[in-house]
């Protein structure tokens, strides 16, 4: 198993999407720093766009058994290679608009709003 | 259409009825196919005891293409790919005369890992011919692009993933179209790669005999799943005046075909598990489809080829590992 990235170990992830996914449902304590979940399903990142708040931590898990890929269109960020079950945690400091991508797949696109008006915590389609 | 005097590479005249043929086979994707344009499969012969030097054509000269191994990957579609290998390998050892040469186009491995690359170098060591010749897929280029895999492919010490060699008469090319991927486009093969190959070919004459390999096709196959190049019109058109073009391509784990006047491009089945055809109802990704106990062996499959006197086509046979 890959452990390159310090958020690649699957069980620590399970457990960082299961808090995220909390998160997502009930409003995120106040100390803690905001995250939200994307899945990386059938060739397609879900949702495909999303708006959050500065400082907040998005992690990608694939959920496909094709490795893919999360890599930033301005080199911001990239993973490594995912394969079945692993992820990827970014934290996006500023706001902008992230778009990324699979660099295996590069028909597989996903937009990131980072917007200080965004709801904390909350990963919402714009 | 029969002209055996003339020599392999002799620029024929385009046969209309091949082309309707074909288009009309190529309609016909995904299920393992028998195709011999030659009616029958010529005797072969040892290129490597009769054409030393490797530019004189060979009537007769026959090689292997294999494409998508996938050593590494075992999942449900294919827990053990490895012996998927191990029986193409089998087959192809079992073959009245051994191949000149094998192509292998490319993702011999799942996820690029040093021990993927070590495993896979050593299952090709057994098939029993001069030399397999690989390219990368994108499959081989994670994480650390071609690095891992030049430690094990380096084709002539270059330290790159192109090559060019000669061999029973026949001009191989190997290119790479596995690291210049960017958002929302096709792959390409870069303008450094289009460079050497116009140079490449420039000592080559019209009458040779050219396989070109590459692990993604050559030809916009479905450009939604990027199962195409996007600058493969300038390599092509760097290959117009040869009166013989072959290309065999990997990537798509399913039969497909395209003639474009003398040029003639293929896709290969893979050794590890089935794609979907490209527009298949209920399927709107490429990921490995999963098929019955029984039914895999007849979508993987190993494709020879044959040089034949008189044609500027090579005779291709797809072979399904089990069949039907």
């Amino acid at each position: 198993m890959r452990v390159a990235h310090a958020f690649s170990r699957r069980t620590l992830a399970r457990f960082a999407v299961a808090a995220a996914a909390v998160a997502l449902h009930a409003a995120a304590p106040a100390a803690e720093a905001p995250a939200t979940a994307i899945e990386i399903r059938k060739f397609a990142f879900v949702p495909q766009e999303i708006t959050v708040a500065p400082g907040t931590r998005v992690t990608w898990t694939n959920a496909d058994e094709t490795p893919h890929t999360v890599a930033s269109r301005d080199a911001s960020f990239k993973s490594k290679a995912l394969d079945t079950g692993d992820t990827f945690s970014f934290t996006f400091a500023n706001a902008g608009d992230f778009a990324y991508f699979c660099t295996l797949h590069p028909f597989m696109t996903g937009v990131v709003h980072v917007r200080a008006d965004a709801k904390a915590g909350a990963g919402t389609a714009p | 259409m029969k002209s055996p005097k003339h020599p392999p590479a002799a620029a024929a005249p385009h046969d209309p009825s091949r082309r309707a043929a074909l288009h009309c086979l190529s309609a016909w994707g995904g299920a393992a196919l028998v195709w011999s344009v030659a009616g029958g499969v010529p005797r072969t012969l040892s290129a490597a005891t009769h054409d030393p030097s490797g530019k004189s054509p060979v009537a007769g000269f026959t090689f292997i293409q294999i494409s998508d191994t996938h050593i590494g990957f075992h999942k449900e579609a294919n827990p053990d790919t490895s012996a998927s290998l191990r029986l193409a390998t089998a087959r192809i050892n079992a073959m009245p005369q051994a191949p000149a040469l094998v192509l292998h186009t490319g993702d011999l491995t799942h996820l690029s890992k040093p021990e993927e690359f070590g495993q896979v170098n050593e299952l090709l060591r057994e098939i029993k011919t001069s030399r397999v010749h690989a390219v990368p897929g994108e499959h081989d280029a994670l994480d650390d692009g071609l690095a891992g895999y030049l430690k094990a492919f380096d084709h002539d010490g270059k330290q790159r993933a192109w090559y060019s060699f000669d061999q029973g008469g026949v001009h191989f090319v190997g290119l790479s179209n596995v690291l210049n991927f960017k958002l929302g486009t096709m792959t390409s093969l870069g303008d450094e790669q289009l460079a050497w190959l116009k140079k490449d070919l420039a000592g080559v004459a019209h009458s040779t005999p050219i396989v070109v390999f590459a692990h993604i096709p050559l030809w916009t196959v479905y450009a939604p799943w990027g199962w195409g190049t996007a600058d493969a019109d300038q390599a092509l058109a760097l290959l117009k005046p040869y009166g013989s073009v072959t290309v065999l391509n990997g990537h798509v784990h399913q039969v497909l075909q395209k003639v474009e006047g003398h040029v003639a491009l293929h896709t290969a089945m893979s050794l590890a598990y089935p794609l979907p055809t490209p527009g298949q109802e209920g399927i709107g990704e490429p990921g490995p489809v999963k098929v019955p106990a029984g039914e895999l062996g007849k979508r993987l499959g190993t494709r020879q080829l044959t040089l034949v006197r008189g044609k500027h086509e090579l005779a291709l046979i797809d072979t399904p590992l089990e069949r039907a």
